[in-house]
């Protein structure tokens, strides 16, 4: 399947040419995608419980938007959050013992797959409320303005979120208050088995944000590089002139919209056609032509970031269980029960 | 002391705050340069401006959605929802995201906020403004929930709701917002979970909050010229529920009547008497008595409307007929 891109005059950027900034990108989009396939072999061996839903096929997506931001920058998302907690620097022992219900989980075993959190990184939160955190993020950016500060918001959501209320409140005071936001629609053609184009009156969703008189632009969701660029331009945007955008990126999940879905409303040979753009591969392959990876970097890249997972669920294995006597704490900021 | 309106007392209690800390700022519907659909924000878009003053589209999920990020993000919103009537369409943000982030979280933010919302029926405005939903709010772990009677306890309780570090459902009444009485000046803070006994008396216990407080209050009055003496219960603090002086009033009166402006099916009073009985039984003399609308869309027809809200002669009636003295 062939992706229309807009075109949009972007400019490459020191950072796309140079080599570790490169191979970091490479590098994240593995750490995922081996995450993830090792959180559902862990789901399988019932290690993890509850709703799970993942990244893999969307890492060029995750990775090119997220690299994007500063560490000071905030990240809002939803249920099918792990990828992207990793990306904005969570470490991946954090996240899988949050998975694992542990109490050294990112919300210490209360939030578990859809409710990764990190104050200290910015990541603020997974929701699975489809379109709640539009709104959120929205006070977040105009906390931002509010302080004066110079940081920036990105809201992530998928295709299926663009239907709902909150997405076309969010775009509207974005714009009309002009807060610091990119809003990052992940769009992977479905909302659990409903295809876009039976959900959607406007398939590309990009153009949604004409109806706000936003930027808007479409890019190739399994090109790192593109999203990337792209993605530091609507950033500056957001940052300089308090300009909001909508992007959307066009990407795939090879899995099923969650660990319990038999994955019954699409055709295999979509799928193998997606797999043919694999997001990891097509870097990988770009960057040994550009003679700035070799096979055996690569295998030793995917060594490490295999050891760097196996290391975390080692960690969450050994983490403890939350507390009984702790079933009450943090219902109120000061603690007492109702 | 100074007399001031309901009204008057909640201005006074925001402009104190945002003059104390400049991380307080309001939002809503028609707050700033209207100066509120009931005036309760009045002059204070002019003299603190739009960023602390902020008006909002007519988009209730943005507006607590707003709250709630800004909330976590250093500030200390107070939302005005124009009515309570109109928080059904941001309910998600309500109970979803305010009341759940903290602990789905695991404790790694806070979230300090106030809404703000008139409830109460009883102005002909018929079934979809009328209501009242402070039990909807007290049902769920991780909101506050207080509903003020007095102009005294209005302030005090907003200035506490503003420094308080939870979400706090604030609600008022539309029906008192003109009702008087003497608030201090300044420093005035009235704490979020305690009840308060309004009214002391020994034959029976009248609960009651907000605009039934009011028809409490009367009631007892009237009670008195017929002998009985009623000791009334303002029951401002709904969750944390303090029950501690029901609990103390019961164990002297051995009789109780809740009234409440909604209906009474799994209501406040339906609470509270399942504490008293849980807590007080073997002091009571007779069954607990609610009081509560009846259980109808609120009508618009004048007469049938005054029949569907509770009133002063519902709760006379009820204590008398508790007491046999009908
Ligand atoms: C308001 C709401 N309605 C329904 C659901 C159930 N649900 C969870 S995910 C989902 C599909 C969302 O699709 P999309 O926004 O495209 O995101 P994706 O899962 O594809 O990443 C649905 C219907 C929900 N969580 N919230
Ligand atoms: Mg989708």
């Amino acid at each position: 399947m062939k992706v229309e891109q807009r075109p949009t005059e972007s400019k490459p950027r020191g950072t796309l040419s140079d080599k570790p900034a490169l191979l970091r990108l490479y590098r994240e989009m593995l750490l995922v995608r081996r995450f993830e396939e090792k959180t559902a072999e862990m789901y399988q061996a019932a290690k993890i419980g509850g709703f799970c839903h993942l990244n893999i096929g969307e890492e060029a997506t995750i990775v090119g938007t997220i690299s994007s931001l500063r560490p000071d920058d905030y990240v809002y998302s939803t249920y099918r959050e792990h990828g992207h907690a990793i990306a904005k620097g969570i470490e991946p022992n954090a996240v899988m013992a949050e998975l694992f219900g542990k109490e050294t989980g990112t919300s210490r075993g209360r939030g578990g797959s859809m409710h990764l959190f990190s104050q200290e990184h910015r990541f603020y939160g997974g929701y699975a409320i489809v379109g709640q955190a539009l709104p959120i993020a929205c006070g977040t950016g105009y906390a931002i303005n509010y302080q004066e500060k110079d940081e920036v918001v990105m809201s992530i959501f998928g295709d299926g979120a663009t239907n709902i209320g909150a997405f076309h409140e969010s775009l509207n005071v974005a714009k009309l208050w002009r807060l610091p936001i990119v809003f990052v629609c992940v769009n992977n053609l479905y909302g659990m088995g409903t295809a876009v184009n039976r959900a959607s009156a406007v398939t590309e969703i990009w153009k949604k944000a004409c109806a706000y008189d936003m930027t808007g632009e479409r890019v190739d969701g399994m090109d790192v590089l593109a999203v990337r660029r792209i993605t530091d331009q609507l950033v500056e945007q957001a940052r300089e002139k308090h300009e909001p955008s909508l992007l959307e990126c066009v990407t795939y999940r090879y899995r099923g919209h969650s660990m319990s879905d038999p994955d019954t409303y699409r055709g295999k040979d979509e799928i193998k056609e997606w797999q043919g753009r694999d997001p990891i591969l097509t870097l990988g392959e770009h960057l040994k032509q550009q003679k700035l990876l070799t096979d055996q970097e690569i295998q030793k890249i995917d060594e490490d970031v295999t050891a760097e997972v196996e290391a975390a669920v080692k960690f969450a294995e050994e983490s403890p269980e939350p507390e009984p006597k702790d079933l009450y704490r943090d219902v109120y900021a000061d603690q007492g029960a109702a | 002391m100074p007399v001031l309106t309901m009204r008057d007392a909640l201005n006074q209690a925001l402009r104190e705050e945002m003059k104390r800390d400049e991380s307080v700022f309001l939002l809503g519907e028609d707050i700033g340069l209207y100066d509120g659909s009931f005036k309760v924000t009045r002059g204070l878009w002019k003299e603190f401006g739009e960023k602390r003053v902020l008006d909002t589209p007519i988009a209730e999920e943005i507006i607590i959605g707003t709250a709630i990020g800004a909330a976590m993000s250093g500030l200390r919103p107070v939302a005005e929802m124009m009515t309570v009537n109109f928080i059904m369409v941001a309910m998600d943000q309500v109970v979803n995201a305010a009341a759940h982030i903290r602990y789905m979280f695991g404790g790694g933010t806070k979230v300090p906020l106030v809404i703000r919302t008139p409830g109460g029926g009883g102005h002909q405005l018929g079934a979809q403004h009328s209501h009242s939903h402070e039990n909807w709010f007290a049902h769920v772990p991780g909101l506050k929930v207080v509903a003020p009677g007095t102009p005294a306890d209005a302030k005090g309780m907003l200035k506490s709701a503003i420094r308080d570090d939870n979400p706090v459902m604030f609600v008022e009444n539309e029906g008192t917002y003109a009702v008087k009485g003497e608030v201090p000046d300044g420093e005035h803070l009235v704490p979020l979970d305690k009840n308060d006994v309004k009214r002391s008396g020994d034959d029976i216990t009248i609960c009651a909050h907000s605009r039934m407080l009011i028809v409490a209050m009367d009631a007892a009055a009237e009670l008195e010229k017929g002998g009985i003496s009623a000791e009334v219960v303002d029951m401002r603090a709904l969750r944390p529920l303090d029950m501690a002086p029901v609990i103390e009033s019961v164990k002297k009166t051995s009789r109780l009547i809740t009234v409440e402006e909604g209906w009474r099916s799994y209501g406040v009073g339906a609470e509270i008497a399942s504490r008293v009985y849980e807590e007080a039984f073997d002091y009571l003399d007779a069954p607990v008595a609610r009081i509560g609308a009846a259980e109808v869309p609120a009508p618009y027809n004048k007469r049938l409307e005054k029949i569907a809200f509770p009133g002063k002669a519902d709760v006379v009636v009820t204590a008398r007929a508790m007491l046999g003295k009908n």
